[in-house]
């Protein structure tokens, strides 16, 4: 790619960079080519490095006026409400940031499913990407504990329990977690300090992530390689910057529409009360972002094989590239997968609602055949469905919408391609 | 198969919606017109002066609000107390203070720098006080119950007599909105209960809006400037995403593409 013959300008800069080719390296993101086709569901990778690092920052202004300790947290969250120069800002940016971040992450993830972003050459890219979510759901839920309010406290209660149903060690296990023998001040003080680690786990993951996306470049609505660089693409600054940046405004009109208007509404009431270790809250429900996984965890009867079962929904997306056996990646040429996909979505999101809703009745039912249905659709159909569906005639180019295209980049490019690559 | 989609969520939606609507058969909570709603919502400063009153002559002899300082009460956004005022407040209460150089406890008058004082030494105090149950702190209460302002609101106005058949325990009350029906508080308000200085009729209405106001604000301080900056920041990214939207606009004309 273009680092190979960049030299900086100045003879400073080429002292500098022959030391350390921070130049290149900034010469490579701008000079970056970007398939010019990108709609806005591409967007969203540059919104969530966004909302990562305003939750660092807000996180870190937080952490100075926080006190980590049982009797002590929850009023050292109203003095932050109250009397800390714009802390109900700060706060109120990092509670909604992440569930801001949840969505973002999402479509994110629905975007390279529907486009086949995980198939090859990308699977790494994929499997990074899983990593990030994992760690993002334990930060996040690590995060809602601070506050030591009755959700934190019974949510930490009935999370941390679930490893009490791992055979033999899980009751050790459990308490080796909580440091003692219920969630206490111990719990906090860890998950605090592991709630400020994961964060930079999480950095250094999405700098792994991007690193191998500028590998084999982004992937693209028609799910086909570049085939002429000079005119499929344009180079990352400042095409796909302007238009990252416009995204991001309109996702921050969303954002401070949540922190100014109902900076309360994606939470839980009950968190306002302060964790009472001899009152169990009615309901004990995860943030929104969590309960599809809740639902699967609590539709099936027994608890360790209900904790395999949620483990397993999402680390089977690990295992997807290999799962969905089409070569085709885009589902605008896959018209049955089309259809399994949008069935998913409902699919996430009916197991979403029925994970808020009291396990029982029908509630239950719903969960058991919707958690069914999520592992079919991984196990069953993909497989299946790439060995049968016949799928549409891919176009030539990019640039050329002439079908009969092929999906990969012919091997022998013209002289011209190889200089701008 | 579309079409099939289409049809099992909708059918499915159909569904879950009766399944609410017939587990839930809370009542509809009463609402009045709280001026600190919408996106310009700002609190009535005279409303919340009465809403102290309600607070101070009928909730504070059980409920605490421990997050308040007597400050609070002549600060931007609140009832907006003069500092006179709230100092005058303030030296109403006697907070416990030391130890003085001798090692003794003493009390004093309070400053504004005080938080509100206590009702009760401590939690156990309030229960005994109270037949067994705990009258909450009522700081952040109205963010901390589902409904808000309107649940708090309603819970107050909701005394009725029990439903034919039901059997209360001593000290136990119906209330036609609180979770289970039972409340252990009785009545708080009776027409004519506080008298205000500024005239108002002291209605049940008149006082429960006062008070659940005043604890609108106790609970959310900043809500008048949360407003204010949210709407400026608002049409600062409009005017910006507007700006942002020619540029890209400009920039892709370079090339062939529709962005």
């Amino acid at each position: 790619m273009s680092e190979h013959n960049y030299q900086p300008k100045s003879k400073f800069g080429k002292w500098f960079n022959d030391r350390l080719p921070l130049l290149t390296l900034a010469n490579h993101l701008t000079d970056y080519p970007t398939p010019k086709n990108l709609n806005y569901w591409w967007t969203f990778g540059g919104i969530l490095t966004f909302c990562l690092i305003t939750q660092i920052i807000t996180g870190l202004v937080l952490a100075m006026h926080y006190i980590a300790h049982a009797d002590l947290a929850f009023s050292s969250v109203e003095h932050i409400m109250r009397d800390v120069n714009y802390g109900w800002l700060i706060r109120y940016i990092h509670a909604n940031g992440a569930s801001m971040f949840f969505l973002a992450v999402y479509i994110h993830i629905f975007r390279s499913l529907f486009y086949g972003s995980y198939k090859a050459p990308r699977e790494i890219i994929w499997i990074l990407g899983i990593m990030i979510y994992l760690l993002m759901m334990a930060a996040a839920f690590m995060g809602y504990v601070l506050p030591w309010g009755q959700m934190s406290f019974w949510g930490a209660t009935v999370i941390t329990n679930l490893f009490s149903a791992i055979p033999l060690v899980g009751e050790s296990i459990t308490t080796w977690l909580w440091g003692g023998y219920s969630v206490d001040n111990p719990t906090l003080t860890r998950f605090f300090t592991l709630h400020y680690l994961i964060p930079f786990l999480i950095l250094g993951l999405v700098v792994l992530h991007i690193w191998a996306l500028h590998v084999p470049g982004n992937n693209n609505p028609i799910g086909i390689d570049i085939k002429k660089p000079s005119k499929d693409t344009v180079s990352f600054h400042p095409y796909i910057v302007v238009k990252d940046l416009f995204a991001l405004l309109l996702f921050l009109i969303l954002f401070a529409f949540f922190v100014f208007y109902s900076p309360n509404v994606l939470g839980h009431a009950d968190n306002y009360i302060e964790a009472n270790p001899l009152v169990t809250p009615a309901h004990i429900v995860p943030e929104w972002y969590l309960l599809p996984f809740y639902a699967i965890l609590r539709s099936i009867p027994d608890k360790l094989m209900g904790v395999i079962a949620m483990l397993s929904a999402i680390l089977i997306l690990a295992a997807l590239p290999w799962l969905d056996t089409s070569k085709i990646r885009s589902a605008v040429f896959r018209p049955l997968y089309k259809q399994f996909y949008w069935i998913l979505v409902l699919d996430v999101l009916i197991l979403g609602y029925v994970g808020a809703m009291p396990a029982e009745g029908l509630y239950l039912l719903i969960a058991r055949i919707g958690t069914a249905y999520y592992f079919a659709h991984f196990l069953i159909i993909l497989p299946i469905l790439g060995k049968v569906e016949k799928t549409l005639p891919l176009p030539m180019s990019i640039s050329e919408p002439i079908l009969g295209g092929s999906l990969n980049a012919e091997p022998a490019r013209s002289k011209e391609d190889f200089q701008k690559l | 198969m579309l079409k099939f989609v289409k049809y099992f969520s909708l059918i499915f939606f159909l569904i879950s919606s009766n399944i609410v609507s017939s587990a839930e058969k809370a009542e509809k909570l009463l609402t009045t017109d709280w001026t600190f709603k919408g996106p310009f919502g700002k609190f009535d400063r005279a409303s919340l002066q009465r809403g102290y009153q309600v607070y101070q002559e009928v909730c504070a002899s059980c409920h605490s609000l421990k997050y308040m300082s007597y400050r609070n009460l002549s600060e931007e956004g609140g009832p907006e107390f003069s500092v006179q005022e709230a100092k005058a407040i303030a030296a109403n209460f006697e907070i416990l203070d030391g130890p003085n150089p001798e090692g003794e406890m003493f009390t004093r008058p309070a400053r504004l720098s005080d938080k509100f004082a206590m009702p009760y030494a401590n939690d156990e105090e309030a229960k005994s006080a109270n037949g067994g149950a705990y009258p909450p702190d009522m700081s952040v209460l109205v963010k901390a119950r589902k409904g808000g302002a309107d649940y708090v609101y309603s819970v107050l106005l909701g005394y009725e007599d029990p439903p034919v058949g039901m059997k209360l325990d001593d000290g136990v009350h119906y209330n036609k909105y609180m979770y289970g029906n039972k409340i252990k508080m009785p009545a708080p308000l009776s027409e004519g209960l506080v008298e205000y200085a500024d005239g108002t009729s002291a209605t049940e209405q008149q006082m429960a809006k006062d008070v659940v106001s005043f604890l609108m604000w106790t609970a959310e301080p900043h809500l008048e400037q949360r407003h204010k900056i949210g709407f400026r920041a608002i049409v600062y990214l409009i005017i910006l995403s507007i700006l942002v939207y020619f540029s890209m606009k400009k920039i892709w004309s370079r090339i062939e593409t529709e962005v």
